[in-house]
């Protein structure tokens, strides 16, 4: 066939072929290259092979950040964490940090969502009809190219505002990024033989003599609201395995007079007699040895 | 033996005509960066479409163990970044590629812009690339959320937000995306399907015809 050159013994022959179109003059030739001056070759392998130099280079940058950088990991999405910065990916800073702005947010808010990207988005996407002109380099094209130069400039500003007001939010809460405290936590679970961190998914230690009557009628009465049903810890802190952190005394001077903001005092709700019931149990809460 | 084959094959489909329509064009001397160095710029296209390939590999290895539901997929993504042969690998070259194919897909964008070579007859060709670039930014926005974190939660309840708060039908587009008036366990399953299969069924669609029309008008002229 058409790859048999010549060769007039094919078994078949195609009658017609709409591939093979008859020059009209109305309508453009595809074009081939021999009107444009210089060397022309053969797509593949010739020219592709050299694209793949271009290609290679930014495979090698590609493959080493993704070596350098592992791709970040927070912690488990949790709905009523109140406190998380949100903070969409860097290629939507420009609009996010556009509908901070007073004239695109709040009761502008239309202007932030639909106005601006509808005209920007718009203009781009419509270019070819509103640049008309037959000329295509940019410097003999002011208005389009000063358009597209300004959008360029503002999207940049924008980019770089949304985040130098995001490290700025997490320098003064002094928040750590979770990615970052999740690695830091993980390597130093590693160095301890512990085992790699993941949240959620902490080893709860057993609990010791769970049917003492300081457990399974004061506590339960009591602490297990914020401490957790298995003192696996909740608002408050894990206290299975306490035993091995604090003593007795200091567990009763935590429970007769409260800690923090969060812990209150016992004093009056208990007898000093059940409070000292729940310190002694709670101080032989300790990790079995494995 | 190959052209034996090839022959075999060449009589029954007549595949030449159609080899030459892929691969034995000719394409000129201005864009052969081998030629002239500054022609790397015209790389970016091709580039864009490399890294498309890699982030749908790498993406199609992710899916063997992610699980989209609420309370495994956070650990699925943990466990195959830390336990799966190379994990940390394809997580990462999917994560980074896809600000990379973002970062391609502007500069071939802008390429095309300042070289002029969106005007007629090519029109349609820079439609159908704008498209592209939508699609793909929809494409990140889906992706983010399914790693299930923190991060990728609240960005995307502000983009709800930002999608709520289009007039009219803001309240409409919210609840379509989110699945219902949370963002929760429907939004996990309703993105994932998004970002699997209906986006790239889009992208794949949107490139073929991207890679017509560059075949059928060629490579816009010298400057």
């Amino acid at each position: 066939m058409a790859h048999g050159k010549g060769n007039s013994n094919e078994k078949i022959v195609y009658v017609g072929d709409s591939r093979i179109r008859k020059p009209h003059p109305d309508k453009p030739a595809p074009p081939d290259y021999t009107a444009f001056p210089g060397k022309s070759e053969a797509f593949i392998p010739n020219f592709l092979l050299k694209e793949w130099m271009a290609g290679v280079v930014v495979l090698v940058g590609f493959l080493t950040l993704t070596i350098a950088e592992p791709a970040p990991l927070g912690y488990p999405a949790n709905p009523l964490n109140g406190a998380f910065i949100p903070m969409p990916d860097w290629y939507f800073l420009f609009i996010y940090q556009l509908l901070k702005y007073p004239y695109t947010s709040e009761n502008y808010i239309v202007l932030g969502t639909i106005g601006i990207p509808a005209i920007m988005f718009g203009a781009l996407f419509l270019a070819p009809f509103l640049d008309t002109g037959k000329e295509r380099r940019f410097y003999r094209r002011p208005i389009a190219a000063s358009l597209m130069f300004v959008t360029l400039i503002a999207s940049v500003y924008l980019t770089w505002v949304s985040w130098h007001h995001y490290t700025k939010e997490l320098e003064a809460n002094g928040t750590i990024p979770e990615h970052i405290e999740r690695e830091m936590k993980s390597e130093e679970q590693i160095a301890e033989g512990k085992g790699r961190y993941i949240y959620g998914k902490e080893k709860i230690p057993a609990l010791v003599e769970p049917e003492d009557e300081a457990f399974s009628v004061t506590m339960k009465a009591q602490c297990i609201a914020c401490h957790g049903t298995e003192l696996q810890g909740q608002v408050g802190p894990m206290l299975a395995g306490i035993g091995d952190t604090l003593s007795h005394d200091e567990i009763k001077e935590i429970i007769t007079n409260g800690k923090g903001d969060g812990m209150p005092s016992f004093k009056g709700t208990l007898s000093d007699d059940e409070i000292d019931k729940v310190a002694t149990w709670l101080a032989k809460q300790k990790v079995a040895a494995e | 033996m190959f052209k034996g084959m090839y022959n075999w094959i060449d009589e029954r489909l007549d595949v030449t005509p159609m080899w030459r329509d892929i691969a034995d064009h000719e394409v000129p001397e201005h864009v052969n960066p081998a030629h002239h160095f500054s022609a790397f710029v015209y790389c970016f296209g091709g580039l864009t479409f490399f890294i498309t390939v890699i982030q749908i590999l790498s993406g199609m290895f992710l899916t063997m163990y992610y699980v989209p539901d609420i309370i495994n997929a956070y650990y699925s993504v943990d466990y195959l970044q830390h336990q799966v042969a190379f994990g940390v690998i394809v997580r990462g070259m999917h994560h980074w590629g896809a600000s990379l194919v973002i970062v391609m897909m502007f500069l071939h964008t802008l390429r095309v812009f300042f070289t002029g070579s969106y005007k007629a007859p090519r029109e349609m060709n820079w439609i159908v690339g704008m498209l592209i670039f939508f699609v793909m930014l929809g494409l990140g926005f889906t992706g983010y959320l399914l790693p299930w974190d923190n991060k990728a939660y609240f960005a995307t309840k502000v983009g709800m937000e930002i999608a709520g708060s289009v007039p009219w039908i803001g309240g409409y587009i919210k609840e379509l995306l989110a699945g219902g008036t949370i963002v929760g366990a429907q939004t996990l399953t309703r993105f994932f399907a998004i970002h699997v299969f209906f986006l790239p069924g889009v992208l794949l669609t949107l490139l073929a015809a991207h890679f017509f029309m560059i075949r059928k008008q060629g490579i816009s002229g010298p400057l």
